[in-house]
């Protein structure tokens, strides 16, 4: 075992380190945000948004996150540079990377599961609940907002734990759109080292560190709201 | 007891003259034409096939290819998985570390390509603030560390063909790379349309490698020699330059 390479490569490791916790951040905080308003458009009367609520999710839980990249980075962002105004522009800076297409794939991905299990938590929770929180007289968006959501979202908690762990070990297919997370990193270390499993082992400690601290955080946010049967 | 003492021994005979009974070349899965790539029936085929081909012939061995990917061929000959590396690997003095090579049988010249704009050349001048696309840990990328790294970007790809895919949509300015593929590259219809050759970088053997070699197990100097010879053979009677012509209009030796 041969771990020389640990310092001269600090700090592309750490970057590559930083890089994939923001990704897990940026995808789950935002896709969480996009999961409320699919389960909310599933479970809701309007007809067309459920349809269109139903088939999103239909499309990014059927196919592989791999070809949503490659579909979001080399089908789309190829057609970027000819809209009139865009590759000049200050936004281009930013479209012309990798990152944001990995961000755009990994949060589309992530909302499209978590709507799905946002949904099912959403008519999990009890009705009569719901028919208390109307005879006191709140009103339908007073409910969702202060009932059935939350208490959707805490029987949901467990699973969330566990969907977050896996957004977690499906980022490092960022890498093959450039983006240089930590799984990038150990690629380069063993491409330049010709080292086959020291870099590797090294990430897998990583990943297993985040996923002990993703559990831990969980299991607070649990314990600080008891669920009560 | 005796019966199966005789059938081990056998065995153990016909396991040992196997082992060079035939030279099982390790050539790369990703393609990389003209050099190795994959005809429409999975079959290996390029420069480098006709150049193992000729090899055989003239050591009169039976050759098998073995596909590898890119980052496990030096693994795959530590572990006798196969017995040359075949795949436009530099000679380098950090693999030296791991593996001996034959003698060169290709030089490997880096290029740049680029859109097509009309400005030719390849001085750091004109490289300057601009985002260049490397193939990961390649010789390119150790000369861009020494003779740009001050001025201009890297941009790592796991092969070059994704840069090509970038240099195309505009995402990156330049593709740093040897120069066979990047030739390859501008026959195609991407590169036709989007791109032009800029230039071959002066040489620096410290960096990018004493030429492409055929890697070989640390002391298998049988092998090693046996190679030596063919590729110098083929060299002076004309079979190298034979099949070269379909590949390229100059030399790469």
């Amino acid at each position: 075992m041969d771990f020389s390479w640990i310092i001269p490569y600090r700090e592309l490791l750490l970057n590559g380190a930083l890089l994939t916790c923001m990704l897990l951040v940026i995808s789950v905080v935002l896709g969480f945000a996009i999961a409320i308003f699919l389960a909310i458009a599933q479970v809701g009367n309007n007809p067309v948004l459920r349809v269109a609520a139903k088939s999103y999710c239909t499309f990014f839980r059927g196919t592989p996150l791999l070809i949503q990249l490659w579909l979001i980075y080399y089908g789309l962002g190829s057609y970027l540079p000819y809209i009139p105004g865009l590759k000049g522009s200050f936004l281009w800076p930013l479209m012309r990377e990798g990152l944001f297409f990995a961000a755009v794939a990994l949060t589309l991905n992530f909302a499209a599961y978590q709507g799905e299990i946002l949904r099912g938590t959403l008519l999990a929770v009890p009705k009569g609940e719901l028919e208390a929180a109307l005879a006191v007289g709140m009103r339908p968006s007073m409910v969702l907002r202060r009932i059935w959501l939350p208490r959707a979202i805490r029987i949901g908690l467990p699973t969330f734990a566990g969907e977050v762990i896996l957004q977690l070990k499906a980022t490092p297919i960022v890498f093959s759109v450039t983006v240089m997370d930590l799984y990038g990193a150990a690629y380069k270390i063993r491409q330049d080292t010709l080292l086959v499993y020291e870099p590797l082992i090294l990430v897998a400690a990583f990943y297993v560190a985040l996923t002990f601290l993703i559990t831990q955080v969980f299991q607070r946010l649990e314990n600080a709201v008891p669920a009560r049967r | 007891m005796k019966h199966w003492g005789k059938a081990l021994i056998l065995a153990a005979t016909m396991l040992a003259t196997n082992a060079h009974a035939e030279i099982r070349f390790g050539i790369v899965n990703e393609a990389y034409p003209p050099y190795t790539t994959k005809d429409a029936s999975g079959k290996s085929v390029g420069w480098e096939i006709d150049l193992m081909d000729a090899v055989c012939e003239e050591l009169k061995e039976k050759c098998t290819i073995v596909d590898v990917a890119w980052d496990g061929l030096i693994p795959a000959l530590e572990s006798n998985k196969i017995d040359v590396i075949w795949s436009s690997m530099s000679i380098t003095d950090e693999r030296k570390k791991r593996i001996d090579f034959t003698d060169k049988y290709y030089s490997s010249l880096a290029s740049i390509v680029g859109p097509k704009d009309g400005v030719l050349g390849v001085d750091p001048e004109q490289l300057k603030g601009k985002t260049v696309g490397i193939a990961v840990s390649t010789t390119q990328s150790a000369y861009f560390k020494k003779h740009f790294a001050d001025i201009a970007t890297e941009k790592s790809y796991a092969t070059v063909d994704e840069a090509y895919q970038d240099l195309s949509a505009g995402r990156i300015d330049y593709s740093f790379s040897d120069t066979g593929p990047l030739k390859e590259f501008l026959k195609t219809d991407l590169g036709k349309e989007c791109c032009e050759f800029k230039g071959t970088v002066p040489a620096d053997d410290a960096v990018l490698g004493a030429g492409v070699g055929g890697g070989i197990r640390k002391g298998d100097d049988e092998l090693r020699e046996k190679l030596n010879g063919a590729i110098k053979a083929i060299r002076a009677n004309g079979k190298y330059a034979e099949f070269n012509k379909k590949y390229f209009d100059y030399d790469p030796y």
